[in-house]
């Protein structure tokens, strides 16, 4: 392989389409990994994301579009000639292999000859006993690296399920390749092992240095790790971004519905004559750029709204419908005065202040909302009193 | 009437019911094997002839001659050798056809069912069919033979070949029940480790096979082996029909043996011997088979 330029990057993916059937299951993919990076494809089911691992590892093929590992396009190349580690869903050891044995297959069958493999015991090249005391060499070193040197005779059925975890990273990291792929490795674990497994990923991920790419349905975990999320939906990559942007600057509104929990609350609105907002009874100061009469979707994150005990008259009054109580803060469901339909959801820190029928003035800060048209794309919001700036 | 309303008759709730429904199948079991067996048992202890005088009780010398039987020990040594051709093959064969139908797209159904076919039919059926299909002057395999420049030999009256060619049979009619086991097992490979061995070996299809297939079988195939065993200790309608334990005794198998002790010879006290011998293998097997069948569930 040819030296590493600068600027090449562990993953990139450019203008994959895949389809079974009749219908298209992704359209017009791009993504790029840097070297060492995790990125997570974040979706719902049924979104891509898995498929589109599986096109990068070669265990499908896309119908157009380029799959490049590092400097080398591997679009047409079997999944065992990519480089590419994958650790599956079920983790997938081999059950009658020793966790020894499931860490140097990969190695073994690199570097021997099938003859050498099956008459291995029999020791009769002098070739293949060095290679193997080097794959040996090879495993100790990622056992050791990994802590499961005292448990790495037993079989999978005998090891904890962290254990397993790392055999599985362990197989995948031992031939040095340059992009490991994670097919949403922790869905399988309950609440508490997952945050731990989690960390434990990242930790490895850094110690190896190795590029990662993670797929994932669970957005906490996606924004919790990665350096960039990948949010897909209906087969596109909506949005490309880091945990931060990604939840706090999303381009659609359905970008910001899927990320973040509770959900996002959205308001119907619309613009007024003199530019301003109206939704739910709320006013929002805000230049949005479009003419008067425009519906437009507001839509703002928990922790934005804000329950005053005040008598501003401007602010609109809700009742409290419900507490959600999380210890270190909690969810204020509000409603509308006549207690029907659920209006808004706040975050706050002194849930247990408020009691389910309190009346409430709830206000919405301008700047924090973000405002998307009809079909859902992001309008550019500007408080009027920057919005007076900017026009001087 | 709707189903919470049936009223459960009164003679259902003692303490007798449960026996009661049990009866009709206790009964046949009774009937039908258990005295039986019993009987054989006991007769294996006398030096009771049908037809003979009133059996006397003579310990285990009836077993002691039975040992000594020339044709006895012809007939052990022919059901082993024929258990020796037929499991083995029996078993790769199976192997080999369902790997090759679970490769193949279409038409599986239509496969599966052609090679399952021989063990549907009615095995005595198909012994007059082979034996035709055999005999050297009109037999089709024969003429096929000579057309494309063999000579071929007249196998079923051929010492030498008569035992092999039964046991050709006996594959040709086990082998689809191998394969159907085998087709199962095939079917729940997890798909995940299949892609794995993809990523971590060289993508050969003799990989997939050594490292994810075959272990997955390896259940499967004791199974197999166990009743494919089994199934050919027990070879007989292809000799009653074709061979009749010739020539030269070459094909005198384990139950041919016994039902000519019993039925030609009315030497009925050794027969019997024969058949607790019998039955003491094939419970042993059975057990062997019990056994491996619950190591695999526990696993």
């Amino acid at each position: 392989m040819r030296s590493v330029g600068a600027g090449v990057s562990a993953l990139s993916v450019r203008g994959v389409f895949k389809s079974f059937g009749s219908g298209a299951v992704l359209a017009d993919i791009d993504l790029t990994v840097g070297e060492g990076e995790i990125v997570s494809l974040l979706g719902p089911s049924g979104c891509g994301k898995s498929t589109l691992l599986r096109i990068v590892a070669g265990l499908e093929q896309a119908d157009r579009g380029t799959v490049q590992i590092g400097p080398r396009d591997v679009s047409g190349l079997p999944p065992g000639a990519r480089n590419v580690a994958m650790v599956f869903q079920s983790l997938a050891l081999y059950p009658h292999l020793s966790g020894r044995q499931n860490i140097s297959l990969p190695l073994r069958a690199r570097r021997l000859t099938r003859l050498q493999r099956l008459l291995g015991p029999l020791r009769l090249w002098s070739s293949a006993r060095s290679i193997e005391r080097e794959i040996d060499a090879a495993v100790d070193d990622i056992a050791a690296r990994l802590d499961i040197e005292g448990v790495i005779d037993r079989v999978p059925a005998r090891l904890s399920g962290g254990q397993r975890q790392r055999v599985a990273i362990g197989r995948a990291l031992v031939r040095d390749s340059r992009l490991l792929l994670l097919d949403e490795p922790l869905s399988s674990l309950d609440a508490k092992v997952r945050v731990q497994a989690r960390d434990e990923i990242v930790q490895i991920q850094r110690a190896f240095g190795v590029a990662c790419v993670f797929v994932t349905h669970d957005q906490g975990e996606a924004l919790a790790i990665s350096d960039h999320v990948a949010v897909m939906l209906g087969g596109r990559v909506a949005q490309f971004g880091t945990p931060a942007e990604i939840y706090r600057d999303p381009v659609s509104l359905a970008v910001a519905r899927f990320v973040g929990t509770p959900t996002i609350n959205v308001l119907d609105g619309a613009v007024d004559a003199s530019g301003r907002v109206h939704a739910a009874g709320f006013v929002l100061d805000v230049r949005l750029g479009i003419p008067a009469g425009q519906k437009v979707s507001v839509a703002v994150r928990p922790e934005h709204v804000r329950i005053a005990a005040g008598q501003d008259e401007s602010r609109p009054v809700l009742r409290v419908a419900r507490i959600e109580d999380h210890g270190h803060d909690g969810l204020v469901h509000l409603a509308g005065r006549d207690g029907k339909a659920a209006l808004l959801v706040a975050r706050a820190g002194r849930a247990l202040a408020f009691q389910p029928g309190d009346e409430v003035r709830v206000s919405i800060p301008a700047e924090d909302a973000l405002y998307f048209s009809e079909d859902g794309s992001r309008l550019a919001g500007l408080p009027v009193a920057i919005a007076a700036y900017a026009r001087g | 009437m709707p189903a919470a309303e049936v009223q459960v008759p009164r003679w259902r709730e003692t303490v007798a019911g449960p026996y009661l429904m049990l009866a009709p199948a206790v009964l046949l079991l009774v009937v039908m094997i258990l005295v039986p067996l019993a009987l054989v048992a006991a007769t294996a202890f006398t030096d009771w002839h049908l037809g003979g005088g009133p059996p006397q009780f003579v310990g285990f010398e009836t077993f002691r001659t039975l040992l000594e039987d020339q044709d006895f020990q012809i007939a052990v040594w022919n059901t082993t050798r024929y258990v020796g051709l037929v499991v083995p093959a029996t078993t790769l064969m199976g192997l080999a056809v369902a790997l090759l139908i679970a490769e193949c797209g279409r038409g599986q159904a239509l496969y599966r069912m052609i090679f399952f076919l021989p063990s549907v039919a009615t095995l005595a059926a198909m012994s007059v069919a082979w034996q035709m299909l055999l005999s050297p002057s009109v037999g089709a395999v024969p003429q096929v033979l000579r057309l494309l420049g063999f000579a071929p030999g007249n196998w079923l009256q051929d010492p030498h070949a008569a035992l092999p060619a039964l046991a050709m049979i006996g594959i040709w009619s086990e082998a689809g029940f191998a394969m159907l086991f085998f087709l199962a097992g095939l079917k729940t490979v997890p798909h995940e480790l299949v892609e794995a061995i993809a990523l971590d070996g060289r993508g050969s299809v003799v990989d997939r096979l050594w490292h994810v297939t075959l272990p997955h079988l390896a259940p499967v195939t004791v199974f197999v082996l166990v009743f494919s065993s089994i199934h050919a200790l027990r070879v007989f309608d292809t000799v009653a029909i074709i061979t009749r334990g010739g020539p030269e005794k070459a094909t005198l198998v384990a139950l041919y043996f016994i039902y000519q002790e019993a039925f030609s010879l009315f030497r009925t006290n050794l027969a019997a011997a024969a058949t607790v011998l019998f039955i003491a293998v094939v419970l042993a097997l059975s057990l062997v088979q019990l056994y491996v069948m619950r190591l695999g569930r526990s696993r």
